[in-house]
């Protein structure tokens, strides 16, 4: 009986690009291994050779030619059977560098098929951040922190054949332990990477979501428009120019809040947000001045505060700012929602300033914040973590 | 957000005069009347004689506008492009490899719906180093959604580049144009031109209005953003309508032009010459309808019968109306002052376009001859354009003829 299969990897260009290259490659060469034939490819529109920027690649693999090319006959597989995010922050949704509004990353998945996340984090937690859909699916989390194997000098943490591992308990049709295992050998030659993905097929589960579990947030759609309704000349309408901001408890405006773009929002592209304490800031301006993308609005009391909307969470903020910890980068994964900093410092001032030094602490200290961002050589000191983490779990 | 037009700086002329000017200098004069804003040059020859005269203007304070000399083509039309989008009349031109060095400009400026209006001195290609008249520089922006006329006289460069401002600047248009003017027979010699009055081209010409495409603070617009996939072919859609009405509009200006300067074309895209009760005709661009005419002249007097047709307008293609025109008669030569190396038989741009309308309009199928004639500025001679009569006249009848054949060339 004909067969056709399709994976999907959401995953944050140009960070994990190699990574996702290198897992659906090997979901192709490891189902050959068993007879199928398939094809590898990154989607193109997405140009994932930008910091941070969700993107997908994608992995077809068929039972025989004809049915492979059936599946080859679109520009990307519209339903697949396995999702795997490679980033727990992009749970969130994803949005792709065009206008297409964000997306969910459980949206392609077929009804009752796994969507496998490498996480820290336990599956209610991801389900606040994950949309709700309206047929079951399942969700298993891979352990482990965001990886970078694979890029330039990054160290391999084995989360290639751990993938490997987990997609072969999760869809045995599509590819078996054993022809992971063989393309392993054969290809990376490599025998712990045969344990550690072996390892990930023994501990993989994955938990039943049902109809409507998950983040409730509605997701806009937009419709494109048709050519006679489109402004000439490629040119699109720019934004007004914005107004004061309204004190929510003295309801006085002030300072000045720019329009920014609502079809094009960014925002998951964050992997980290600045959190501002605007008991400390001294209003020098240059978070203000220095944001690529505009987004700190200036507050009546002439602080600034993020639009979390706009934010692509770059952490060029943080490096300007010379108050220590007055702006501070913080794992998106902590947040489930983008609501405005200064409302809630305004509206109570004590609780947002406790919640604040707790959630700096958290993160502290400050090199483990940025994924390898911050010195050379700190994402290999992360990998034996990496590893102890895997194997406790 | 209207453009500031400057007030006529000329010297305020009542009535039409003659002037002994060459190609270039009646584009230039159609410029000044048509008092364009910014003007950007680079020299090459033989487009430089254009720029040469419009400084002329602009020192003599006959001429007010913006002329900035760029560091290359590639900055020349970049800047007229701008000023374009900001809502300047704008007037920009080049030559051979110059044209084809500002070709990234080029590419761009159709879809961003800018009239630049430009001016080329028709140059054959490097390599070999050249000066001489050859269409293919031109002819590079034929698929790019570009208007491409030619103008084989003073009278008709200057009349042509008053209504390519007023066919450009037409919100139903709003694309780039280019005139051509094949260098050395009409850019360099001078020949006696007619010049409107200031009065009548005001009359022609109304001010350029981008509207809500205008570039200005108080107008709020990106222009040109990165797209994907979902908006490339509804923008190409977009230019795509513009070739669709081309034709219509530039009937409309031409029957305005013969209302305000009284001087006919008749239909616009292609002259005919002595095709009334001809068997056989030649077609052509440009300067070569001159020997062309006299050899016709010529051989009418022996009492072959043959005609001319001389294109105006390659972009638009009218296609319909040339298919229609050509029908008629028993075999065809087209004369290309161009290559198209590979093509199907190995024949030149315009024999191969209107062999294509041909197929799609006409009622016959005459023989479609090609002739490569006059390449790098050689003299297309009156004995040639008998030669080529002679072999069309032998097709008529019926004769096999190879369908591209090199006419002029030794050996």
């Amino acid at each position: 009986m004909a067969q056709l299969f399709a994976v999907e990897l959401i995953y944050r260009g140009i960070f994990q690009k190699t990574l996702a290259k290198n897992i659906t490659r090997g979901i192709v060469l490891a189902a050959h291994n068993e007879g199928k034939l398939g094809i590898s490819f990154g989607r193109y529109g997405d140009s994932p050779e930008r910091n941070g920027i969700p993107a997908k690649s994608f992995a077809i693999v068929a039972s025989d030619e004809q049915t492979l090319e059936a599946g080859m006959a679109q520009y990307e597989p519209k339903q697949v059977d396995v999702t795997v995010v490679l980033d727990d922050t992009l749970c969130k949704g994803t949005e792709s560098w065009a206008w297409y509004g964000l997306r969910p990353v459980n949206g392609a998945l077929k009804p009752g098929r796994t969507l496998i996340v490498i996480s820290l984090q336990d599956t209610p937690t991801l389900l606040k951040n994950i949309h709700r859909r309206e047929q079951p699916y399942k969700l298993g989390i891979l352990k482990g922190v965001t990886s970078f194997s694979g890029m330039w000098v990054y160290k391999d943490d084995h989360t290639d054949v751990r993938v490997l591992g987990a997609i072969a308990k999760a869809l045995p049709e599509l590819v078996s332990l054993k022809a992971v295992e063989q393309f392993i050998n054969e290809k990376l030659k490599n025998a712990l990477k045969v344990t550690s993905a072996r390892t990930a097929f023994d501990r993989f589960t994955a938990i039943e979501v049902k109809p409507g579990q998950g983040n409730a947030e509605e997701l806009e759609h937009y419709t494109l428009p048709k050519w006679q309704d489109m402004r000439l000349a490629v040119s699109i309408k720019g934004q007004p120019q914005g107004g004061p901001y309204e004190d929510p408890v003295t309801k006085q405006a002030g300072g000045f809040r720019p329009v920014r773009n609502e079809l094009f929002k960014k925002y998951s592209t964050r992997s980290f947000r600045p959190v501002v304490n605007f008991a400390t800031c001294t209003k020098c301006t240059l978070c203000w001045l220095n944001c690529p993308d505009g987004s700190f609005d200036v507050t009546p009391d002439g602080t600034y505060d993020v639009d979390l909307e706009g934010c692509c969470g770059c952490g060029i903020c943080e490096a300007v700012c010379p108050v220590k910890n007055c702006i501070t980068m913080i794992n998106e994964s902590e947040f489930h929602d983008n609501e405005r900093q200064w409302v809630s410092f305004r509206k109570d001032r004590d609780a947002y300033l406790k919640w604040l030094e707790k959630t700096i602490k958290k993160a502290e200290p400050i090199e483990q914040r940025s994924q390898g961002f911050r010195y050379r050589g700190q994402y290999q000191e992360q990998v034996p973590v990496a590893l102890e983490v895997a194997q406790k779990s | 957000m209207t453009t500031t037009t400057l007030p006529f700086a000329g010297k305020k002329t009542t009535y039409e005069q003659e002037a002994l000017i060459t190609g270039a200098e009646a584009i230039a004069v159609a410029c000044k009347l048509a008092n364009v804003d910014v003007i950007t040059a680079y020299p090459i020859r033989p487009y430089d004689t254009v720029m040469q005269y419009i400084s002329q203007l602009v020192a003599d304070g006959e001429m007010d506008c913006e002329f900035i000399v760029a560091e290359s083509e590639h900055s020349q039309f970049e800047i007229v492009k701008h000023a374009s989008a900001c809502g300047a009349r704008v007037f920009c031109g080049s030559s051979g490899v110059g044209w084809m060095y500002a070709m990234e400009c080029l590419t761009v400026s159709p879809a961003l719906r800018v009239p630049m209006v430009c001016m080329v001195g028709n140059r054959a290609l490097d390599d070999p180093g050249a000066f001489g008249v050859e269409h293919n520089d031109a002819l590079a922006v034929r698929d790019l959604g570009w208007l491409l006329t030619w103008v084989d006289s003073g009278q008709e460069a200057l009349d042509t580049a008053l209504i390519a401002y007023r066919v450009a600047e037409d919100r139903r248009i709003f694309v780039p144009l280019a005139l051509s003017c094949d260098g050395a027979f009409l850019t360099h010699s001078q020949a006696l031109v007619k010049v409107p009055t200031a009065e009548q081209v005001r009359e022609f010409l109304p001010r350029y209005n981008r509207g809500d495409l205008l570039l200005h603070p108080d107008n709020v617009i990106s222009v040109a953003p990165q797209c994907n996939e979902d908006w490339v072919m509804e923008i190409r859609r977009q230019n795509f309508a513009v070739t669709e009405r081309a034709c219509d509009v530039i009937r409309e200006v031409y029957a305005d032009f013969e209302r305000i300067f009284g001087r006919k074309y008749g239909n616009p895209f292609f002259e005919e010459y002595m095709t009334e009760d001809a068997e056989v005709v030649l077609l052509g661009m440009g300067t070569l309808s001159t020997p062309v005419k006299v050899a016709i002249r010529k051989l009418r007097e022996e009492g072959k019968k043959v005609g001319f047709v001389r294109l105006r307008w390659f972009r638009p293609f009218a296609g319909r109306e040339i298919a229609k025109c050509l029908e008629r008669f028993r075999a065809i030569g087209v004369i290309d002052r161009d290559l198209s190396l590979g093509s199907p038989d190995l024949s030149g741009v315009v024999a191969t376009e209107v062999r294509s309308a041909m197929y799609s309009s006409a009622s016959t199928r005459p023989p479609v001859l090609d002739f490569t004639c006059g390449l790098g500025g050689r003299e297309v001679t009156v004995p040639d354009v008998e030669e080529m009569t002679d072999i069309i006249s032998q097709a008529a009848k019926g004769k096999s003829q190879p369908l591209t054949q090199w006419i002029g060339l030794r050996g």
